[in-house]
């Protein structure tokens, strides 16, 4: 009946008063407003809109990027669209318009949507993997890698154990030190989106980039073809740009962006093929370091097609760590039995004990799953 | 009816004696599955066909909602043609198949392990990571533990 560490109902530790700050104002805090998951969320994150929205903590240079495509989108429209309209094509500023809508609402996805955050073990669960950990090695010393192997698709990989989450993290699921959070298939953290890229955001962020690529390309040639048009008749290119001094900024902010955004454009379209993660690319995971025999990436189907179709159009994974849901107030004593053992978590154990046999969670435990979907759709900038 | 009841009454009245965790299956890649192997600790607890079958629907539920097949695709083509905004009006597939999960498992509880002392919670509430199985103590059956 004894768990090693985590005994449920303990009268003696009852009686202890000492290591429970929190134990004595417990009842009468109970009336408190009940709380969103997101409000006790234990990573470095920034929520808006009751939860609706999630960003890294440092928003990076996501005003920046936003900034940047915006006020080159708009010179585009303002000086170059009329002259384009007039000598070329009403379709210049339709297209445009169609790619910057692409453009923003890609990005603004890829910056608020959660990228496929891990939440965090709780502490049954941390308990139970290690008790299972110290059974199969020496009870004192505690090895410092954790690692667990298993098999996919015949080949070895090593599951690492987060010791910040306290779970062994999943194959393909990598901390971000910036969030502090574990996320799912991590792809790399883009200061210029402001969030992770994970299993979940990855096909809005290849969105993003592809049609930046194509924005920044479409915009690169209606300037010169305007400036080249300005100029003809043996004025000049000082004299065109003299007439339209805007379409100069947009050039510059164009030609350096093209060069980056395609090059990164074709880099993810090689990723995506062949089903790898930035990470795994970087860190040389599949590419057979050692001797001739090239393992290969197990996640990989073989097949271009196969391989695209499953990262960009798979179907859309929940997100885990439901956001908007409500907090259980936890009323019995096995949870605050659970709190003396873990005074630290004290601020956490509401998230802990969701699974627990309160007399009214079970109830709101199932309307709980019953509302995710609604809660856990990615966020819309409405 | 009846066994909604003795739900209750099992939460109100029993304390919880331990928690297994069944891990994920990773064997074949990163697709949600969950180990079918039977923990020793339920031994005494419930029938080891009966748990099995359980963890195998609930895989083959899994898999429906992970499946990449044409419906997939199709859902993916068009959300990426609407630039994804259809997200906010349409459930998507794997939301459905969750709410059948969720249903499942609730009917499972109900109907075999509340009456047997166990209580299984839904894999979504632990971030599809573990099976949490509660053990109950059985206080009603005065069985001096």
């Amino acid at each position: 009946m004894n768990n090693c560490e985590y005994q449920q109902i303990d009268p003696q530790a009852l009686s202890t008063p000492t290591p429970t700050p929190t134990l004595p104002p417990r009842p009468a805090v109970e009336e408190e407003r009940t709380r969103r998951k997101w409000e006790v969320f234990p990573g470095k994150n920034r929520f808006y809109c009751d939860g609706r929205f999630i960003v890294a903590q440092q928003s990076g240079v996501l005003p920046l990027t936003l900034g940047l495509i915006l006020v080159t989108t708009v010179l585009f429209f303002v000086f170059d669209c009329p002259f384009l309209v007039k000598h070329l094509t009403v379709f210049i500023p339709a297209i445009g318009g169609v790619l910057f809508v692409f453009v923003v609402t890609s990005l603004l996805q890829t910056s608020f949507t959660d990228p496929g955050i891990l939440p965090r073990a709780t502490p049954d669960e941390a308990a139970y993997i290690e008790k299972q950990i110290d059974d199969s090695g020496s009870s004192t010393y505690r090895p410092p890698p954790r690692t667990k192997e298993v098999m996919i698709n015949q080949q070895v990989v090593k599951l690492k154990y987060c010791f910040t989450c306290k779970m062994f993290r999943p194959p393909r699921t990598s901390h971000c030190s910036l969030c502090d959070n574990c996320v799912e298939r991590f792809d790399h953290h883009c200061p210029w989106v402001g969030n992770c890229v994970g299993k979940r955001n990855y096909r809005f962020f290849y969105s993003f980039i592809v049609s930046l690529s194509f924005l920044t390309a479409f915009i690169f040639g209606c300037v010169a073809t305007h400036l080249a048009l300005r100029a003809q008749g043996g004025r000049g290119l000082i004299f065109a740009l003299q007439e339209s001094p805007a379409s100069a900024v947009e050039l510059v902010i164009c030609f350096f962006s093209v060069w980056s955004i395609l090059g990164l454009s074709g880099f993810h379209t090689y990723l995506v093929a062949s089903n790898l993660t930035t990470n795994e690319d970087i860190k040389g995971s599949w590419s057979g370091k050692s001797g001739a025999e090239d393992p290969g990436n197990p996640y990989s189907y073989n097949n271009i097609i196969t391989n695209c179709c499953s990262v960009l159009c798979g179907p859309m994974p929940p997100s885990l760590i439901d956001r908007r849901g409500f907090v259980p107030v936890e009323e019995s004593l096995q949870t605050v039995s659970t709190e003396m053992e873990l005074p630290m978590l004290a601020a956490k154990k509401e998230i802990n004990v969701v699974g627990g046999p309160m007399p009214s969670q079970l109830p709101p435990l199932l309307c709980l799953a019953g509302s995710l979907p609604s809660t856990c759709n990615p966020p819309q900038p409405d | 009816m009846a066994e909604t009841h003795n739900l209750q009454d099992l939460q109100h009245q029993a304390a919880v004696a331990s928690k297994v965790y069944v891990q994920r299956d990773y064997n074949s890649g990163t697709i949600c599955r969950f180990q079918t192997k039977f923990p020793s600790e339920l031994e005494s607890r419930v029938d080891r066909q009966q748990f099995e079958e359980t963890m195998q629907t609930l895989n083959n539920l899994y898999a429906e909602a992970e499946k990449i097949g044409g419906k997939s695709y199709l859902e993916g083509c068009l959300a990426c043609m609407t630039a994804y905004t259809i997200f906010l009006c349409m459930e998507t597939h794997y939301e459905k198949v969750l709410k059948k999960i969720a249903r499942f498992i609730k009917e499972q509880n109900e109907k075999i392990y509340a009456p047997l002392g166990l209580l299984l919670t839904d894999p979504i509430e632990r971030g599809l990571r573990v099976v949490e199985i509660t053990i109950f103590e059985d206080r009603s059956i005065g069985s001096g533990r």
